[in-house]
């Protein structure tokens, strides 16, 4: 009688506890594309010099040192001739002229510090912000963005993307906004209305910038890989060491078991 | 050789304390992979004393320098990058490793007499670890080492009247500042691991001293012993069949451990938190504030109660019993036998709900209070919205303690089996 009243206690308690699981929500975020093995230096250089020419003017990277870069199979002489604007010393870090009270002024915030940002954000946030930007009248700097709605930032790269427009859908219910941003395959960010009606929020492309648009997701795509390489520069060579310690630790553990075998052969 | 242990011997009694401690001890011969964890926890422990003194080596202890220290130690130290992540997972990797050590007590009955003084210094050891882990977690100096710490000292605020004075004592500060810093760093590096070494020194010799219980829990030392070696039937030495045996484990181990150091040291923010990659900023509180997640189930608990009387005392006390109840198991375990083995389906179904629900506030002590529950549909339907995770976590609190508070009505009338004279 217990045993049957405790197991039957133990089942509701399973039932219950699955209200609990919740799906966070947030907006639908774009994948990244997945660096490539071959050809991983020359994206990563793309990048950096995207980075050093369009991020590096207000943002800092105040951890990462310009002979760092030697990494992603740069030269001195090519970082000093190519990439260095703000010094003359390759071995000073990456810090920006503007001074933090100017941008808080101007922008209302100061721009973070970019190093380790892609450890904050993950890539996927990046390169779905990146491409997010649209025009809006409404606020201060005359641009908003899906991702991070009312964001200080400007757009940066708006001569090279161009604009975009924002594109509002409004939908009777939840479940019929959810298929919408499903089919939207691409960014989408669901609202709830006022009438328990939903909106779907969607950027298109309204004036050309330099790049037509799959260019410019590639640059954006360089430019988060070399985000994530400047989050953590060894992480490449941490991969190669690790590869090598479990073969190690692979061939140690066959011999430590077979040792353990020998002895334990005569226990019964 | 010989030589030279005789003349130690003679003035300090080196092969003794070996002998007793390690060399001669029999231990039971039908320890299975639930026994790994004792060892490993130790081997744990010198991990993180070894890679923390290298940290300690390049970290700076000061509220302008310490987030910059670590990046140093990430970027510029040569195999910096290696000690910190080794450290860092070791964190989590200590607390894994402890759970599952003391889910073996739990299920073989190892708290039981004459282990009850092993299992308290053991409690005492998971205290410790504890202040250590909370400790060591202000150093990065991050917004959730800031807002983490900031947090729990808060907790200690909610004391009725002492409180206020208690929450600046412990800061020396009225938030969370350099002055924290510094003394939370030396906790962490010397006052804390100084207890937890002599606590740890404390649990092995208890334990040698009343020999180890096993998955039969049976008293190997109530058994005869075998006239051709001189030792209890179903004993062995520990030297050298469970040091080849443990050493076996640390490989499997270490092997586990280097997957996460080398491919993911962040396992997706649950070892090392994305948002501790922003400097402490104590002008801006983060919108979600989270323990790691070792800490998680004991913070849901906190969560789920509510305030009586304008104080939230009532959710740091039941955290804090939920921690500290595990202490008094050696007398509310009443069952006949020790082990799972024998015992009848009243524990092993209590026992698995205690893992459900333990498991479970983990989850939820991780999620936004504003995220639990937003799962739509079903009978859950009938709350809002915020409440519904809320009171599955006060239901699976309530559960939580009755496994403990129950536990001598439904220990004393399962239908145990018989324990049989030796192990299997």
């Amino acid at each position: 009688m217990a045993l049957k009243a405790t197991r039957f206690l133990a089942a509701l308690l399973w039932v219950i506890a699955t209200a609990a699981l919740a799906a966070e929500e947030g907006p639908r975020l774009l994948n990244a594309p997945t660096e490539p093995w071959f050809g991983r230096e020359a994206s990563l250089q793309r990048g950096a010099r995207n980075f050093v020419n369009y991020c590096l003017n207000c943002h800092s990277a105040q951890y990462m040192r310009y002979s760092r870069l030697t990494d992603i199979g740069l030269t001195d002489a090519l970082i000093r001739d190519n990439l260095m604007f703000a010094t003359d010393k390759i071995d000073s870090t990456m810090t920006v002229a503007m001074p933090s009270s100017d941008a808080k002024a101007w922008f209302g915030a100061t721009p973070p510090d970019l190093t380790v940002e892609a450890r904050v954000r993950g890539k996927d946030w990046l390169y779905s912000y990146l491409l997010a930007f649209y025009r809006d009248e409404k606020s201060a700097t005359g641009w908003n963005n899906l991702v991070f709605p009312n964001v200080g930032m400007p757009h940066a790269l708006w001569s090279v993307q161009g604009m975009q427009k924002l594109i509002e859908n409004e939908f009777e219910d939840r479940e019929k906004a959810e298929a919408a941003a499903i089919a939207a395959k691409g960014l989408a960010v669901m609202e709830p209305a006022a009438g328990g009606k939903w909106v779907v929020k969607t950027v298109a492309p309204d004036v050309p910038g330099s790049l037509a648009g799959p260019q410019y997701e590639a640059f954006v795509a360089d430019l988060v890989n070399y985000l994530d390489y400047m989050a953590e520069p060894v992480k490449h060579e941490r991969i190669n060491t690790g590869i090598i310690v479990l073969i190690f630790l692979g061939v140690l553990f066959v011999l430590v078991y077979s040792l353990k075998r020998d002895y334990w052969k005569e226990v019964h | 050789m010989q030589k030279f242990i005789s003349w130690i011997d003679d003035r300090f009694p080196l092969t003794k304390l070996w002998e007793e401690q390690w060399g001669k001890y029999v231990a039971p011969k039908n320890f299975n992979f639930w026994y790994y964890f004792g060892s490993l926890a130790a081997f744990v422990l010198v991990m993180q004393i070894v890679t923390g003194i290298f940290l300690a080596m390049t970290y700076k202890a000061d509220a302008t320098r310490a987030f910059e220290s670590i990046e140093y130690m990430m970027r510029d130290v040569s195999g910096g990058w290696f000690i910190r992540y080794m450290h860092s997972t070791g964190a989590s990797a200590f607390f894994i490793v402890i759970y599952l050590h003391m889910f073996r007590g739990l299920m073989y009955g190892s708290y039981r007499k004459p282990r009850e003084l092993v299992w308290i210094i053991g409690c005492l050891i998971y205290l410790a670890l504890m202040a250590e882990a909370f400790f060591g977690y202000l150093l990065p100096w991050g917004q959730m080492s800031y807002w983490g710490a900031q947090v729990i000292v808060n907790l200690f605020s909610t004391v009725p009247y002492v409180g206020e004075g208690l929450g600046t004592w412990i800061r020396g500060d009225y938030t969370i500042s350099d002055v924290t810093l510094n003394r939370f760093f030396a906790l962490h590096v010397a006052a804390v691991p100084l207890v937890i070494l002599l606590l740890v020194a404390v649990h092995i010799m208890a334990l040698h001293e009343v020999g180890s219980n096993n998955p039969d829990g049976i008293e190997i030392k109530k058994q005869p012993k075998d006239p051709k070696t001189g030792i209890y039937l179903d004993g062995i030495y520990s030297h050298p069949y469970y040091t080849i045996k443990d050493l076996v484990g640390v490989v499997f181990f270490l092997a586990v451990f280097f997957i996460v150091v080398f491919f993911i040291p962040d396992v997706g923010g649950y070892f090392l938190e994305s948002n501790n990659f922003i400097p402490a900023d104590p002008l801006k509180t983060p919108e979600h504030i989270a323990p790691v997640w070792y800490f998680t189930p004991y913070y849901a608990i906190l969560r789920a109660i509510p305030s009586f009387f304008a104080s939230q005392f009532w959710g740091v006390l039941a955290m804090a019993a939920s921690v500290l109840i595990f202490i008094f198991l050696p007398w509310l375990d009443r069952g006949a036998v020790k082990s799972i083995r024998y015992r009848g389906g009243l524990y092993k179904t209590w026992l698995a709900i205690f893992v459900f629900c333990f498991l479970l506030l983990g989850y939820l002590g991780t999620v936004p209070v504003t995220v639990w529950g937003q799962f739509h549909g079903g009978f859950a339907e009938a709350l809002d919205t915020q409440d519904r995770a809320t009171w599955v976590a006060r239901i699976l609190t309530l559960f939580y303690f009755l496994f403990f508070l129950l536990m001598p009505w439904y220990t004393a009338r399962d239908k145990t089996k018989p324990v049989p004279e030796r192990v299997r």
